[in-house]
């Protein structure tokens, strides 16, 4: 669904290049689960040309919060908004998390800005579910633990928490979870999920992961975003398959 | 809403109004249908079918460039029975003009894929993509030898009585000669232009930004060379010319119309506004009511050199 007049409610950086965006959709809050993403129209010219896909952070009854990097000229002028503005959004897209099951244990893994997806999913948790979040980063300017739970942080360079990368640190705590009872929930850069991907199904742990690509129209025609599939004799669409995945279902 | 006629002829073909979805940019039309009312599009133009399915090429496809994109997609697609069986039972039923755009890698192929395709009645006309930038064995190959073209448009024409369309290369010095090919052997229309080749880099890892090096560039950057291709058509072809190139609105389509073309078709804006090509539609018609014009193809080939 296309929503042409998503209003800003707030722009905030949270820290340094991080910020939330906040924007009044009912249509497509009221639709949208948790993984799905939106694809946002930053300006209303040609510059930029394409849509921007982000994942939806949080939904508060009919207002959807993203959580993006400024990386570019897209998520700077995307920074810049101010409330009250309009913004046009497609949402929700694609395939979010599967969070059903009697599963006691959710493993959160995100790498960086892989964070943005989950305070949403842990929203929709029931309340009985253990928690876990494993953040990992760079260094500790990388980490965002806005609105997450239990956070157990690691960072390459050891500026906070464990020295090493997330799949390491989750390796080192590995030993609390019973792989019957226990499920994954991962986003972050590719490098990130191959690994844990190979961890994981070598463990036998069941897990899902969030993927990100370029895109451009983000619901399945302009077919720009593929990935390898593991079954397929054809590419799976980030966009339309995804952007959540078994981890054994894709080859990164 | 009002008295202004927005159909137009393009050969034998009669369209509702001048506005089409082009190939490759709105799947087999079910993607899209949740964003516009598919009955109200002048025609849809399918994505590329081939004799057998086409897996495309790896990641990764696409990137934006300044006021454009670049995309080798590899022709990607579900072959032609799984075509017949799986997607002609929707597309036969939105309630616009369906017409099939067929690729290619040999010349028995775009013959085998036309005939087979002629006893669909859902099909209306045939588009016959000789242009193709991101695919090594076919689609440029063809397009960039004029008697290839002639030699292609001959056979197709031979197995089909549906109208025929040819799309064209702009990576060609005379565009004029591959048009005035077309008319030769029969085709009912040009369709002009296809993607630019083009290429973008990573300054840092000089890596090109696409995994096939080079891609097809579209959107708005391409819209001046379009119209260029589209006027040198119309004042030396004497054949109907679809226009194609980096429209993003109803006053790109006007422009294009103005240039020589009967009608137009929408790509790269579909990524961006999937519901484009209702709002164009609409503008077409307001820009009639204003102008005093009542059969909007009285505004192809008027141009005031």
């Amino acid at each position: 669904m296309i929503e042409k007049n998503g209003i800003v409610e707030s722009v905030e950086e949270i820290q340094t290049d991080v910020f939330i965006l906040k924007v009044k959709a009912p249509q497509i809050a009221k639709e949208a689960k948790p993984g799905q993403f939106c694809n946002i129209k930053v300006s209303d010219t040609a510059f930029p040309l394409l849509r921007r896909p982000f994942s939806i952070c949080d939904i508060d009854v009919d207002v959807i919060s993203f959580q993006f990097n400024l990386v570019g000229e897209g998520t700077k002028i995307l920074s810049q908004k101010q409330k009250g503005d309009t913004i046009d959004i497609i949402g929700s897209l694609g395939v979010g998390f599967d969070f059903s099951g009697g599963f006691e244990n959710a493993l959160i893994i995100a790498g960086g800005i892989g964070a943005a997806p989950f305070p949403f999913l842990i929203k929709n948790f029931s309340e009985e579910k253990h928690i876990v979040s494993f953040l990992g980063g760079r260094s500790k300017k990388d980490i965002i633990e806005y609105k997450l739970k239990n956070i157990i942080v690691s960072t390459d360079d050891g500026s906070e928490g464990f020295h090493g990368n997330v799949v390491q640190l989750l390796d080192s705590e590995i030993h609390k979870y019973d792989n019957a009872n226990t499920k994954i929930f991962a986003c972050g850069p590719n490098s990130m999920l191959r690994a844990l991907s190979e961890y994981s199904i070598e463990k036998g742990f069941d897990c899902e992961i969030s993927t990100e690509s370029v895109m451009a129209c983000g619901f399945g025609i302009c077919q720009g975003c593929n990935v390898e599939g593991t079954h397929s004799d054809r590419f799976l669409l980030v966009c339309k398959d995804g952007p959540v995945f078994k981890a054994e279902d894709v080859k990164l | 809403m009002n008295n202004i006629d927005l159909s137009v002829k393009i050969g034998s073909l009669v369209l509702q109004n001048p506005v089409m979805l082009a190939s490759g940019t709105v799947g087999y039309g079910n993607e899209i249908s949740d964003y516009t009312d598919l009955s109200k599009i002048g025609g849809i133009v399918t994505k590329s079918v081939s004799l057998h399915p086409r897996k495309g090429n790896p990641p990764k496809r696409i990137t934006e460039t300044s006021s454009g994109m670049l995309n080798a997609i590899g022709l990607a697609n579900v072959g032609l029975d799984a075509f017949i069986k799986d997607k002609i039972p929707f597309l036969k039923d939105i309630g616009s003009t369906l017409i099939c755009n067929i690729a290619a890698s040999s010349i028995e192929e775009y013959v085998e894929c036309t005939k087979t395709l002629d006893s669909e009645d859902a099909v209306k006309a045939f588009e016959i993509n000789v242009s193709c930038p991101n695919v090594k064995d076919g689609g440029l190959v063809f397009g960039n030898d004029v008697n290839n073209v002639r030699v292609i448009t001959e056979k197709v024409r031979a197995v089909t009585s549906k109208p025929i369309i040819i799309k064209l290369s702009p990576n060609t010095a005379s565009i004029k000669e591959f048009a005035q090919a077309a008319k030769d052997e029969g085709a009912d229309a040009v369709s002009a232009i296809n993607t630019l080749v083009g290429t973008a880099f990573d300054i840092y890892t000089k890596k090109p930004k696409i995994k096939n090096i080079t891609g097809g560039l579209s959107g708005p950057a391409i819209k001046p060379v379009a119209l260029a291709k589209v006027l040198e058509i119309s004042r030396n072809v004497d054949i109907p010319i679809i226009g194609i190139g980096g429209i993003m609105n109803w006053k790109d389509a006007v422009e294009f119309m103005i240039c020589g073309a009967s009608a137009v078709q929408l790509g790269t804006v579909n990524f961006v506004n999937p519901s484009a090509s209702e709002e164009i539609i609409k503008g077409l018609n307001d820009y009639c009511v204003e102008t005093g014009i009542t059969k909007i193809s009285d505004l192809t080939g008027s141009y005031s050199l």
